[in-house]
């Protein structure tokens, strides 16, 4: 029993920090069809800004509001310079994001050195809670709590703000949206820079997570992050958070009784959705 | 009598098509101006590029004396043109309430009372407050889309084939609904029904191959049979 809440929490952890990822990356795609590779390399800022900012002050608080700011201000960038100019053709979106993500990669190098470094845990964040014969490790616990947190908080927004009334509705039907005088440009900005502080908060968690930042792992992890979008449904919130879920515990299901699988299992459970359910599990109406 | 909307020579492609290749009329302020003409002639491509929607490749487009041509839809619709899309519009996932709430400019006291007359005009929509747009009738979904159009305080309303695919007591409805609305706005009515369009209508266009060749009053038109017959089809 205890070993499986062990991996019930590993896979609600790894399946949270998935999801801060894809988060932004569903909207973004469901409000105006872009696909933004260069996602991962706001994730691998986020990480970098945020370790540094927390190693240099010692608060961990610090390092969270230097990784969501940088997010945001990388997202404003990408949004004016990289996406805006490739509106609409979705093969120069895959070409030039895809190059912005490895500029971003490469300028991690330059500014942080090539080598992987190694993170700690702030300290009220370390160490386990006993419960019975279950170890609680505190971080992980910290993630899951975080990752209900944004989903509660942008759940609300969505649902019961004018801003989110209208993102609902862009989602659906862009032409619409603009033709009740509405600048569905301003709001995709708006958008994709919460999608690119949301990558920079997960960037930073997964950090102290792992123990170790290099610059590569932008593009792994965001390769989950795209299959955690593809399986919950292209600009569905709800489904991203669900795949997510489905995606972090298979992994660590996988990694404790079928170690080989591990890094399959997600393409298998993309594979499976796609023949079954090429819209996604949950699917936005138009 | 003075206009509110002017489009001089417009043509527009779609793509690589050329499909409006000479269009020009002028819709008086508070009448209501039918464009007419056969399938694929160009009605709905002349609604959308006068919305922005549909990029201006030559002539002009004016509202309230102002040049509009290739200004961005949002701020098009900001100036106070409520569009009535062909499919609708409607926002499937959202409830009918929400799909009014996101269509609102302002949350004033006229908006208030406009609000509170097509809800009387059409009581469906109170009915159905909380039922998501996708779950509606055909009927119910162009009730709530005319109705989220006139819910601002527009000056002009576009309006795209609102009897298409309706039953003939639900077109009915719908038509009162217009003709109630002309009392208050101008309207830019696209209809391929004729006996709608010459119930609402006080002027017409027709639009032949991409561009306006013939127009006149309404009522001249029902006497007009060899026009009918040439450019509509109709014996």
């Amino acid at each position: 029993m205890d070993l499986l809440i062990s991996l019930v929490i590993n896979g609600l952890a790894t399946g949270m920090l998935i999801f801060l990822l894809a988060a932004g990356l569903t909207l973004i795609f469901g409000l105006m069809s872009v696909l933004n590779f260069a996602h991962g390399g706001l994730f691998i800022w986020g990480a970098y800004t945020g370790v540094w900012v927390f190693q240099m002050s010692n608060s961990f608080i610090l390092g969270i509001i230097a990784a969501i700011s940088i997010g945001l201000l990388l997202g404003l960038v990408t949004e004016r310079l990289i996406v805006r100019p490739v509106y609409g053709n979705h093969i120069q979106q895959i070409l030039i994001t895809l190059g912005f993500m490895l500029v971003l990669q490469e300028l991690i190098k330059v500014v942080f050195g090539p080598d992987q470094k190694a993170v700690f845990p702030p300290d009220i964040l370390a160490g386990s809670f006993i419960v019975g014969d279950i170890v609680l490790i505190k971080y992980r616990l910290f993630i899951i709590a975080i990752g209900i947190l944004i989903f509660v908080i942008s759940t609300i927004i969505l649902k019961k703000s004018r801003i989110g009334l209208i993102v609902r509705a862009g989602v659906m039907d862009k032409e619409m949206i603009q033709s009740l005088g509405i600048n569905i440009k301003l709001v995709f900005m708006l958008v994709f820079m919460v999608g690119a502080g949301l990558a920079g908060l997960s960037g930073v968690l997964h950090s102290v997570y792992s123990g170790v930042i290099y610059a590569e792992m932008g593009l792994e992890f965001s390769i989950l992050a795209f299959i955690v979008v593809v399986i919950g449904g292209m600009g569905s919130f709800s489904g991203s958070l669900f795949a997510a879920i489905l995606v972090g515990l298979a992994q660590a299901f996988m990694a404790y009784y079928v170690p080989a699988l591990s890094l399959a299992v997600n393409m298998l459970l993309m594979t499976i959705v796609l023949i079954f359910r090429p819209q996604g599990l949950f699917q936005v109406k138009g | 009598m003075e206009s509110l909307l002017e489009l001089k020579q417009v043509e527009a492609f779609i793509q690589h098509y050329h499909i409006l290749h000479d269009i020009s009329f002028e819709v008086p302020k508070s009448e209501v101006t039918v464009l007419l003409g056969r399938n694929g002639a160009g009605k709905t491509t002349t609604l959308r590029t006068i919305m922005g929607l549909n990029q201006v490749s030559k002539g002009t487009v004016r509202f309230k004396g102002e040049e509009i041509s290739n200004r961005s839809t949002h701020q098009i619709a900001k100036r106070g043109i409520g569009y009535v899309p062909e499919d609708q519009g409607i926002f499937n996932g959202l409830t009918v309430g929400e799909n009014m709430r996101v269509a609102m400019k302002k949350e004033d006291e006229e908006t208030t009372k406009r609000m509170e007359w097509v809800l009387e005009l059409f009581p469906d929509l109170k009915k159905f407050w909380k039922k998501e747009g996708g779950q509606l009738s055909g009927g119910q979904k162009q009730m709530l889309a005319i109705s989220r159009a006139y819910v601002n305080r527009n000056d002009l309303l576009l309006i795209d084939e609102p009897s298409k695919g309706l039953a003939p007591i639900i077109v009915d409805k719908v038509t009162e609904s217009i003709q109630q609305m002309k009392e208050q706005t101008t309207i830019v009515l696209v209809e391929q029904n004729f006996m709608m369009a010459s119930n609402i209508g006080d002027h017409f266009y027709i639009i032949d191959d991409g561009a306006t060749v013939h127009h006149g009053k309404m009522e001249e038109l029902k006497e007009d049979k060899i026009t009918m017959k040439k450019y509509l089809g109709i014996a």
